[in-house]
């Protein structure tokens, strides 16, 4: 396990290295720079202030030289200062990440804990009417865009009915005895957002992949044996159905960041993703860098997570075996 | 208030149906709630201009000078505007020979920060040191490389030498006084000022604010708390708290209203007009609606060099065949008045003779004619080398009133025999490189902002046309060449007379009307969408925002 453990690090640090060069390096051939569209929106902006605001921001150096300097520095521990934020990089990122972190986290479980049991149930039910109910919500949840299903959900519960609040974090003075709740309370409609956008996927995965699982012929045997529906289900035929779940929810992690942008927008909710977004237009190169490489960070650990869990589902599966394949 | 989950779902949802939407309670309110679809990037005043920032610091601290709501220079941190004939501005000539002045300002003697300390010349001259500083990273170095030197006179009075002379002197708006006595230490190394000042790394600190509100709590991307300021020494605020909240996204924006999270949408930094008039439609009768037309002077500059464009009988036939005022009433329902120059109406400086063009399609068809553009080809013109009337029109793509506008324009040209293509681009694409570089091949639709009394050099002046040469610096992208004018702008300038003065502005607006390097659309409003409670804000139709008066907003019951 240390050898396969210490391999997916390396090979982590490798795709970060890399990734971090073509970041720096996409961002650097956006045309324009933030001085660039000053300059055009401010009419007492001369060429010299433009000149002298383009050195102190560094903009005017080779995009290659930028990123030594940016290297060097990081591997001395010094992300530097976001530039759109007049604050210490680590310090936009730590306030930021948890609360993605939160919602992800949050969405997935809840995706999960929905997806699962409703995937079974409608496998063990192929073609009745719930399963094709099931089947049409799913489709619904899959093709509804997330920035729609936001608005829909704030309109509902927030306009409408007047039981969740809109958006943002909730504006209570930090550690007073409210905080907690109104953070509870901000969170609840971009994780429901966040969760029917994924768990439509889960589901029919789940149901295709129960679905086969139930065709093989140790099931057939199983039920042959007399062996109750539910205990084949929970013993025999879930673990494999859940092989090809894991392999989806670790490659579904950059989706839902991707999600994550359009709801952490529409619900003001504090996140990566619009902090990523943000800066990669403003160009924070500083901060867009270390924000992309924690996303990245966070889609290699599940993709390492998703390796564990075949170890743990699958007792053919070693972690031996795992680093022959790669 | 409403009700949250805490209560019986069902029970609420019966309620819910069986009355509607939730009320809002009419109850005198002590916190209001603004909503902007901005977060300010900092919060140091002189560090990287931006609206957001403008906007709330305009609760926590006062310019010295600025424009009011009827567009009039006042005093708000000084006693009194300095001036020629009382001696308050004197003119001197500059170590190099040239016209400068000394001016003469008094802080006023009730300012103190928010901490208690007064607000005095040493702060003045703290301001100036970092102000002129290069590597401080402020945006507008050379407001602060104006000033030569200042003397202090006591506490409370200086004088500042400024190295050119110009007729609107007595305006120091853009001079954001910053306090010594907190961020003196913070300036000892200048390349990190904008790091370590205290308006970034203890922003809620009192000494830092001098408004009728001081910032208390900022949660960084959502919202900004203001609360009121003790030391204020105007009138005391009504509000006990102001929360401003940043929400990106317009329909999440409005959602909120609606849903009584914000109280008020900022038309400073609020939602485009289009979408207030949607908004309206609906819920006309929740919320008060204000639209000021004002210094937003959105129009389509014309690149001067296109051989096409160089004939002005084809700029003039462009402007009559397009029907601004349907536009306007279409669109807009009235509330942008189509512009005929760059000068507003409201400006003092307007000159109400300023040649217009009229929605006239017959005398566009005869000028263009006249130009040589006389051969009709499945409606379009050709000249006779049998070259087509093609123009390409371009604007910040997503912009949904731009580009709505841009294609009635595109269908009013096509009416006249002028193919018009679109190619629109991101804006930071367009502001970035294709308007700065030139790179527009024909007409390029976009606003300026302005203060009043703004002289347009930057962007007329034969001296400010963008080349590699220069940089790309400069605004007058048309490349728009009269010595006319540029003799005008820069007696503009310097000429004080009052009668004099205005001639000039009037034989500006005349050539800007004539020439016609651009294409006039309107002047753009911002919508104040309000709660009927809130009575007071006064939207000033210029750059400096509503949030300067806030100790004049009220509720009523």
């Amino acid at each position: 396990m240390l050898r396969f453990v210490s391999g997916r690090l390396i090979e982590s640090l490798i795709v970060l290295l890399a990734l971090s060069f073509i970041i720096y390096w996409l961002m650097g051939l956006m045309p324009g720079d933030p001085i660039d569209i000053m300059i055009a929106s401010d009419p007492n902006l001369t060429a010299a202030d433009a000149q002298r605001l383009k050195a102190l921001y560094g903009l005017d150096q080779p995009i290659f030289e930028r990123y030594l300097n940016w290297i060097g520095s990081a591997l001395e521990g010094n992300f530097g200062y976001s530039r759109l934020h007049t604050r210490p990089v680590m310090e936009v990122v730590g306030a930021r990440l948890p609360n993605t972190v939160l919602l992800l986290g949050l969405s997935l479980v809840l995706a999960l804990a929905i997806a699962v049991p409703v995937g079974i149930y409608a496998a063990l039910k192929p073609y009745s009417q719930l399963d094709y109910i099931i089947n049409l919500t799913c489709f619904a949840g899959i093709s509804v865009p997330p920035f729609w299903l936001a608005l829909l959900l704030i309109i509902l519960f927030a306009v409408t009915l007047g039981w969740l609040p809109a958006g943002g974090m909730g504006h209570v003075v930090a550690g007073s005895s409210g905080a907690f709740g109104a953070r509870l309370e901000h969170l609840i409609l971009p994780t429901a957002t966040l969760t029917l956008l994924t768990v439509g996927g889960f589901t029919r995965f789940m149901r295709a992949s129960m679905l086969q699982t139930l065709r093989q012929d140790f099931i057939r045997t199983a039920r042959a044996k007399g062996v109750s529906l539910s205990r084949m289900v929970a013993a025999h035929a879930l673990r494999n159905a859940l092989l090809p779940l894991v392999t989806v929810v670790a490659l579904s992690f950059g989706a839902m960041f991707s999600g994550a942008l359009i709801t952490e927008t529409m619900f003001s909710w504090l996140g990566m993703g619009k902090m990523i977004y943000d800066s990669i237009l403003g160009n924070d190169y500083n901060l867009a860098l270390v924000g992309l490489m924690f996303a990245t960070g966070l889609t290699l650990l599940g993709n390492f997570l998703a390796d564990v869990a075949y170890v743990w589902l699958d007792p053919r599966i070693t972690f031996v075996s795992l680093e022959q394949r790669r | 208030m409403r009700m949250r989950l805490s209560s019986a779902a069902f029970a609420a949802l019966l309620a819910v149906l069986l009355t509607g939407p939730t009320a809002h309670a009419a109850e005198l309110k002590d916190e209001l709630v603004i909503g902007i679809s901005q977060f300010p990037g900092n919060f140091n005043p002189n560090i990287d201009s931006m609206l957001a920032k403008s906007y709330i610091l305009a609760m926590a601290r006062r310019p010295f000078t600025v424009y009011d709501k009827d567009w009039r220079l006042i005093c708000m941190l000084c006693t009194e505007l300095p001036d020629l004939e009382r001696g308050t501005a004197r003119i001197e000539p500059t170590a190099e020979g040239k016209k400068g002045i000394a001016l003469t300002y008094t802080i006023r003697p009730d300012a103190v920060w928010g901490d208690g300390t007064p607000i005095t010349t040493d702060d003045v001259l703290f301001t100036w040191q970092a102000g002129r500083e290069p590597t401080t990273g402020i945006s507008n170095l050379e407001l602060y490389d104006r000033i030569t030197s200042i003397d202090q006179h006591d506490d409370k009075t200086f004088t500042m030498h400024v190295n050119k002379f110009t007729c609107d002197y007595a305006g120091i708006n853009d001079f954001e006084v910053l306090p010594a006595h907190v961020d003196r230490a913070n300036f000892a190394e200048p390349a990190e000022y904008k790091n370590r000042s205290a308006y970034e790394t203890d922003t809620t600190n009192p000494g830092l604010w001098f408004g009728p509100y001081r910032v208390t709590q900022v949660v960084f991307g959502s919202h900004v708390v203001l609360e009121p300021n003790p030391t204020w020494w105007g009138k005391k605020p009504q509000f006990k708290r102001v929360v401003v909240k940043a929400i990106e996204n317009t329909a999440a924006l409005t959602a909120n209203l609606l849903s009584g999270d914000i109280d008020y949408i900022a038309g400073e930094l609020g939602l485009l007009l289009d979408q207030a008039l949607a908004f309206e439609k609906r819920h006309g009768d929740k919320f008060d609606f204000s639209y000021k037309s004002g210094l937003i002077y959105e129009h389509i500059d014309l690149n001067l060099d296109n051989p096409i464009l160089a004939d002005r009988r084809v700029r003039r036939a462009l402007v009559h065949a397009i029907d601004r005022g349907a536009i306007s009433q279409q669109l807009f329902e009235g509330h942008q008045p189509v512009a005929h120059g760059q000068t507003n109406p409201l400006d003092r400086v307007y000159f109400k003779d300023t040649p217009s063009y009229a929605f006239d399609p017959a005398r566009a068809a005869q000028l263009l004619d006249e130009a040589g553009w006389d051969t009709l080809k499945d409606g379009i013109r050709y000249n006779d080398r049998g070259e087509p009337l093609q123009l390409e029109l371009m604007t910040t793509a997503g912009n949904k009133t731009r580009e709505l506008v841009q294609q009635v324009l595109q269908a009013d040209w096509r009416k006249v025999g002028v193919d018009v293509r679109i190619r629109n681009e991101p804006a930071r694409v367009y502001f970035g490189q294709t308007l700065r570089e030139r790179k527009f091949r024909a007409m390029g639709m976009y606003a300026w902002i302005s203060s009043p009394e703004n002289i347009p050099r930057t962007t007329l002046h034969s001296t400010m046309i963008p080349t590699a040469d220069n940089g790309w610096s400069g605004q007058n992208f048309p490349a728009f060449r009269n010595d006319e004018l540029d003799t005008v702008l820069d007696d503009m300038e310097t000429e004080c007379d009052a009668s004099k003065n205005q001639a000039l502005w009037n034989r500006m607006q005349e050539i800007y009307a004539t020439e016609l390097p651009v294409l006039p659309l309107y002047f753009r409003a911002n919508p104040y969408i309000l709660p009927k409670w809130l009575k007071g804000v006064e939207p000033t139709g210029h750059q400096y925002p509503t949030a300067l008066w806030i100790e004049d907003w009220h509720t009523v019951n």
